[in-house]
């Protein structure tokens, strides 16, 4: 329609130029962004006050003194000792090491099982691929709450209790969870022993953790694998049919030739991966693992300083989240190829 | 023709670069009006909306539960009927919302729910306004923590469970309880904690834990619905004191008001000896009588008292007429009437030794 006015020249727009400032290409976008600016600050700092003025009507304007009174709960399974005695913050301390805990073992125990997964549905045998399949679309399409719900109530507490228990040499499998020999107290070794109807070892991981980190790893391994099956495929045909006329076998092809050019693909699609899986953990919660989400929790219920708690759970998985992120663009910059 | 448009279509671009600021005061006002606190009662707002909600367990056998045909019952819940039956006349205008212990408290200061009737023991620091800033009723179940154990595991006292995991339902007192008595007596325990009470009572029930531990009420609700109830024994240790308490928001005294005097309307209509059966004749009778001035305030014949709570005039027979007196509701939800046959204990008037006990209606 010609609305553009074809008279305005491009160049020459400098002192001295007939196009007056409100039709002047260089300024409105400045003027435009600007006014956008202004109005999400404005926005902002008015929601702020608004949070700020009700906060402080309601009495519960952010104080932070609450982190150092005794927390008066007690945690099951710690790596940092704690007892109801320690602050608040030590508790949340204590939830975090055990949510990181259960994130690193799972991180590693996904990436094993989706990589074998995923390299198996490129596998010559059929019943292989079909099996990955299955697993693949019944794992990924069950909401994982429901998963772990299933392996905590269903699988892990049918377990056998007491003198019932699988014990295998070194090793005792149990309903309250699995108990394995190493050195105890004065670096004596001990292996798995009953005291008082209860199962004691040097090294013991509670069902609650077995339950949250076995439904972690089945389910984030799906998307892995498809992640890595994804990668794969798109590797060129023809790089396998080079390495298999020079000679190499399936493994070798897989190992030396496709995996690692599939890896700049792959790498992006784990980072997702990883970061979901952190954030999964905090579902802990319905297996009764004691992890940083149900520390605060319980903490919220017993201070009332709601906005506090949420904000420093917000802050700790974002924190988490960003740096898994800040590995994985590492590893994604030493996985390119470099052109020569 | 075609200056027509150009001018138009200048007009609309302008008014799209201009749109932000017209937007801005709109969204100034909205906000301005949400987050200004006025000082409205809840109570308007629950009459417009022509039902109360009610934020009640929902799985707990005496204190609230759903039944096979979707409707609730208990002793929680008619505290719940008989706010309903003062406000609407109508015992039916609820909605009921299952919360479990750790959604409740900001259910009920977001205003997701009026009135939180849902076994909550009522504390200093939930009390205060710079803990959980809850305005409590009178407590309608005094009751106290214990903790229960499967007959076969032979354990008889708290010293017994030395070493042992314990099943706890997570921000509850009860956590802290279990916490504070296990650290006196110097006992080593491991505390199993779960989001709501079914995980609690499902884990037990499984034998992940030796021992769950929960106030004695409801403790014998959940035992009363196991497959073998006897095969469950409560420890005779009362581990803490645990009023349960219908609750509403700090913020609305008047609010507050009515739900406290309506739970004493329970206790005092019991005391007198108003049930629902005699309701409607105790009335005629008020009404008759023109001498009987402590009878007829109470029910509304004379006086203000309705109107000084913003609820009708006629709101005690209302309340009995719907879920009866006090009495009544311990014995149909948790006492002879049902499958609990919990003791009414210290929940007596207070003429019988007890603690319930009504400030006069004056």
């Amino acid at each position: 329609m010609g609305v553009t006015p074809s008279s305005v020249p491009r160049s020459g727009l400098g002192a001295g130029s007939p196009v007056p400032w409100w039709r002047n290409r260089r300024v409105i976008p400045w003027l435009v962004q600007g006014a956008v600016g202004l109005t999400v600050l404005v926005l902002v700092a008015f929601l702020l006050g608004n949070l700020i003025r009700n906060l402080t009507a309601a009495g519960l304007l952010l104080s932070w003194g609450w982190l150092i009174q005794p927390a008066g709960f007690d945690i099951a399974e710690t790596i940092l000792p704690f007892q109801a005695s320690d602050p608040y913050w030590r508790g949340l301390l204590a939830g975090l090491v055990n949510t990181l805990r259960v994130v690193v073992a799972g991180l590693l125990g996904a990436t094993l099982l989706g990589t074998l997964l995923g390299m198996a549905s490129f596998s010559a045998n059929a019943l292989l691929r079909g099996l990955t399949r299955l697993y693949v679309e019944v794992v990924r399409n069950i909401p994982l709450l429901l998963q772990l719900v299933f392996w905590y109530f269903v699988v892990f507490l049918s377990l056998p209790n007491g003198t019932a228990a699988i014990q295998l040499p070194g090793v005792v499998f149990a309903k309250s969870g699995l108990y394995i020999a190493g050195f105890g107290e004065g670096l004596r070794w001990m292996g798995p022993h009953l005291v008082n109807g209860v199962w004691q070892a040097p090294l013991r991981w509670s069902v609650e953790f077995g339950a949250l980190l076995t439904g972690l790893i089945a389910y984030s391994s799906a998307f892995i694998a498809e992640v890595v099956r994804g990668g794969i495929a798109a590797v060129p045909k023809g790089q396998w049919e080079a390495a298999s006329s020079l000679g190499l076998s399936w493994m070798q092809t897989l190992r030396q030739v496709v995996l690692p050019q599939a890896l700049r693909v792959i790498v992006p699609g784990l980072n997702t991966q990883y970061i979901s899986l952190a954030k999964n953990s905090s579902l802990a919660v319905a297996v009764g693992f004691t992890d940083l989400y149900s520390v605060a929790e319980t903490t919220l219920n017993q201070t009332g300083r709601a906005v506090e708690v949420v904000l420093v759970l917000l802050g700790t998985y974002l924190a988490l989240d960003l740096f898994i992120s800040l590995l994985m663009n590492g590893l994604n910059r030493l996985v390119q190829i470099r052109e020569r | 023709m075609r200056r027509l448009t150009v001018s138009l279509l200048k007009a609309a671009s302008a008014a799209r670069r201009a749109a932000p600021l017209l937007i801005l005061p709109l969204l100034l006002a909205s906000c301005a009006s949400e987050g200004g606190g006025v000082q409205s009662s809840k109570m308007a707002t629950i009459k417009a909306r022509g039902k109360l909600i009610c934020g009640v367990d929902g799985s707990l056998p005496g204190f609230s539960f759903v039944g096979p045909d979707g409707t609730y019952s208990g002793l929680d819940v008619d505290v719940c009927k008989a706010m309903a039956a003062a406000l609407f006349g109508d015992p039916g205008k609820v909605e009921y919302r299952n919360l479990n212990s750790s959604e409740r408290f900001a259910a009920l200061a977001s205003g997701e729910v009026d009135l939180l009737s849902r076994n909550t023991t009522m504390t200093l620091s939930r009390d205060a306004a710079g803990g959980n800033a809850l305005s409590f009723a009178p407590p309608t179940f005094y009751d106290g923590q214990g903790v229960m154990v499967p007959n076969a595991s032979g354990i008889k006292t708290l010293k017994d469970l030395a070493g042992k995991p314990i099943c706890v339902e997570s921000g509850t007192t009860t956590e802290l309880n279990l916490a504070d008595r296990m650290r006196e007596q110097s006992i080593p325990y491991t505390p199993l904690k779960f989001q709501t009470g079914d995980q609690t009572y499902a884990a037990y029930l499984q034998g992940r834990c030796v021992a769950v531990t929960s106030d004695r009420s409801q403790l014998a609700g959940k035992r009363s619905s196991f497959p073998t109830p006897d095969a469950h024994t409560l420890l005779p240790e009362v581990m803490s004191k645990e009023p349960l308490t219908p609750a509403s928001v700090n913020a609305d005294p008047v609010w507050a008001d009515a739900v406290r005097w309506t739970v004493n309307t329970l206790f005092q209509a019991e005391e007198l000896g108003i049930t629902k059966a005699n309701i409607a004749a105790k009335v005629t009778q008020a009404r008759a009588n023109a001498n009987q001035a402590d009878l007829r305030r109470f029910l509304g014949v004379e006086g203000e008292f309705g109107k000084q709570l913003g609820l009708p005039a006629d709101f005690v027979p209302k309340i009995i007429g719907a879920v009866g007196n006090y009495g009544e509701i311990f014995d149909r939800n948790v006492g002879p009437g049902s499958r609990l046959k919990l003791d009414r204990g210290v929940n007596k008037q207070w003429k019988e030794g007890g603690l319930i006990y009504s400030p006069p209606f004056r």
